[in-house]
């Protein structure tokens, strides 16, 4: 018998998206969907009540042609850390029924589809519109039912749902290494199914206090910077462009505010 | 026409007149029940709302009659704590209108949630944390209260009176009610000040943020201290609404003069506050995650800089000059339109703080999100002010509601 795993560290699993190699092929989105049974409609044509755990933001630098540059940012939940790196996430801390919960072992924020009684106020708290409400029950072509992940539960309507990160690949990597007696996980044993899908692996996933997994080095390249930093939620997705445009539309900034300034001030501000 | 059910000395209107009224309000009603049904049948599909716009009409609708039912406890305070007699003549009203108003956004509560038959997991699976946790113990809590000042009116019904039983149990009760007055003050003071925090601590949305004292945002203090002023206003309209309709005088005109004065003290202490609020908020708060004032005014079909004005100056500092100049509020036509204004003073900050809270965008590369309505929507909101002329409608009838009736209308 494997011997009994002594404690185990805390993680803070996180996502790095390359935005330079972005291409807004959206096969996240579609990898996400198969993955964790992301209902559809047969018109879904109404965005903003389409449900989805990633969606794919198309923004320019606003220069007519031949100046134009557009950028794809994918956007999963942020997984926030909340003020001060506390685990209170917007939407955890006004849950009024603990529906969605900070997991302080790995940092994923969860949904508990059974417990949440659809009040929506996460959604109201969520500033990147993370989370999605099921406006209709689910309903999948007959045969494709036969295709639903086993492992993630289908959400009724009513509730709210959102990305997990792929909890459930966490979890059965978890099992797999208990049952051999290791504490650690390797980087490529948990993976999400968009950095998997992503053909020009502009995602990188892992854990971002583990100096061997690429994400801690690459989250902290000069390059990196979070989508509205300024709101102190601290999300654990990371982006990297090497076009500022990119940067100043990621967050809010005054007229002759200096993005690069900021972010210095915050940094300092940090470790102060 | 008197029935024993009336009570003795008052005349009320005819029983074919009373049903043809209640028929034309509950025709309103049915409307209203029929799209709730539709809503619990169907879901929240059949509404405007949608993934940005997770709060919409309902939790605004909420937040007003949570607002204007204030003249309940606050009134009531009054009355029975602070030893205000001159308000004896309309805290019987107040806790009626007060009763109203909480039971409606019970029910609005009740429709506003995806899964109604979980809505009870909000006591069972109580977060601590949560500013919505504190409204629904304290607004359950207050409602029982309320229902427990109304019992004692309700038991004053002529034919009820009659029963001894009844009759003693009216009288002690009456008897300890400064106690239950006492326990609506505290209740009211964290449900109408966690809905204040609802919008306030919400620390992802710059337009509603507000820093604030410990674990209270300031915007907890403002909406309690809003209710408290501008409740009483709204108890004061539907009184001079009640007595227009009736063509009869229900209240001693010293109780409207206490009330304006108090409301209005309050309501410019209130908007100093409220002012000084914006003013840091505009200043500090937002300019801090990148935000100016204007941003959130502009580029946008509705929210202009007049709804701020609106609401601070137009119905916020005019009510309250009007309604602590004695000269003015003895003007009934100023002092009703005063209580207008500051009503809808408070409605507009209600709207802004849940509305448009969620149309404001947060990305530069996002536009602004705008909702419209359903006829279901709609239906369900002015389905508790059906409700509301009907339970008032009854209560004018069948009770004591005015003590001071028959003094003021000795011709009748």
């Amino acid at each position: 018998m494997a011997q009994q795993p002594q404690h185990t560290k805390t993680k803070r699993y996180g996502m790095v998206i390359d935005l330079d190699k972005c291409t807004g092929c959206g096969a996240c989105m579609v990898a996400c969907y198969a993955e964790n049974n992301v209902p559809f409609r047969q018109d879904d044509s109404d965005k903003m009540r389409s449900l989805n755990w990633i969606r794919v933001m198309k923004v320019d630098n606003g220069k007519a042609f031949p100046d134009t540059e557009v950028c794809y940012i994918p956007m999963p939940c942020m997984q926030c850390d909340g003020q001060h790196m506390q685990g209170h996430s917007p939407c955890v801390s006004v849950c009024p029924a603990v529906a969605t919960d900070y997991d302080y072992p790995t940092g994923i924020v969860s949904q508990i589809y059974t417990r949440c009684f659809g009040c929506r106020y996460c959604m109201a708290a969520c500033p990147y519109h993370a989370r999605k409400f099921n406006w209709w029950d689910p309903k999948w072509p007959a045969d494709m039912e036969k295709y639903l992940n086993p492992d993630v539960s289908a959400r009724m309507r009513g509730v709210v749902e959102k990305c997990s990160f792929c909890y459930h690949r966490y979890q059965k990597a978890r099992d797999k290494a208990y049952v051999e007696g290791r504490d650690e996980l390797h980087e490529d044993e948990y993976q999400t199914a968009c950095t998997q899908a992503c053909p020009t692996n502009a995602i990188t996933f892992g854990d971002l206090y583990n100096p061997e997994h690429a994400v801690h080095s690459l989250s902290r390249s000069k390059n990196a910077f979070r989508l509205l930093e300024r709101l102190n939620t601290n999300p654990k997705v990371y982006y990297l462009s090497s076009k500022s445009w990119v940067r100043r539309v990621a967050d809010n900034y005054l007229e002759g505010e200096n993005p690069e300034q900021v972010a210095k001030a915050r940094k300092a501000a940090a470790t102060h | 026409m008197t029935t024993p059910a009336i009570p003795e000395g008052v005349k009320r209107c005819s029983t074919r007149q009373f049903t043809l009224w209640l028929a034309v309000v509950g025709a309103v009603l049915l409307w209203g029940v029929y799209a709730m049904f539709l809503i619990w049948y169907k879901g929240l599909n059949q509404t405007g709302m949608n993934d940005a716009y997770g709060f919409a009409l309902w939790i605004w609708a909420d937040l007003a009659v949570i607002a204007l039912g204030g003249g309940a406890f606050f009134s009531g305070f009054l009355t029975y704590i602070i030893g205000k007699k001159e308000l004896k003549s309309i805290i019987n009203y107040a806790v009626i209108i007060g009763f109203i108003c909480y039971s409606s956004a019970l029910l609005i509560l009740a429709l506003d949630i995806g899964q109604p038959l979980r809505g009870w997991f909000i006591f069972w699976h109580a977060n601590v944390h949560s500013m919505l946790t504190e409204v629904a113990f304290c607004l359950s809590c207050y409602f029982a209260v309320l229902t427990i000042e109304f019992i004692p009116l309700v038991l004053e019904n002529p034919k009820l009176d009659r029963i001894p039983f009844l009759h003693h149990l009216s009288h002690n009760m009456h008897e300890v009610m400064a106690v239950f007055a006492a326990t609506g003050v505290f209740l009211s003071f964290f449900h109408q000040g966690s809905l204040g925090g609802v919008a306030g601590v919400l620390y992802g949305r710059p337009f509603a943020f507000r820093e604030g004292l410990l674990i209270w945002p300031w915007t907890f203090f403002l909406f309690t201290w809003s209710a408290a002023a501008v409740g009483p206003c709204f108890t004061m309209l539907v009184t001079w609404l009640t007595e227009k309709i009736t063509q009869k005088k229900l209240v001693r005109p010293e109780a409207f003069e206490l009330l304006a004065k108090i409301s209005g003290w309050m309501l410019l202490t209130y908007m100093i506050a409220k002012i000084a609020d914006t003013w840091y908020w505009a200043a500090v708060t937002a300019p801090a995650r990148g935000f100016s004032l204007m941003e959130f005014y502009s580029n946008n079909p509705i929210y202009g800089i007049w709804i701020l004005i609106a609401e601070l100056v137009i119905c916020g500092i005019v009510p309250a000059l009007i309604l602590i100049t004695p000269k003015w509020r003895e003007n009934k036509n100023l002092l009703v339109t005063a209580a207008i204004l500051a009503v809808l003073g408070v409605c507009i900050n209600r709207w802004v703080m849940v509305l448009q809270v969620m149309a404001a965008p947060l990305l530069p590369f996002q536009d602004w999100y705008m909702y419209m309505p359903t006829w279901q929507e709609v239906a369900t909101t002015i389905l508790p002010v059906a409700y509301g002329a009907i339970l008032i409608s009854l209560a004018y009838r069948y009770l004591p509601v005015f003590p001071h009736e028959k003094e003021l209308n000795p011709g009748q």
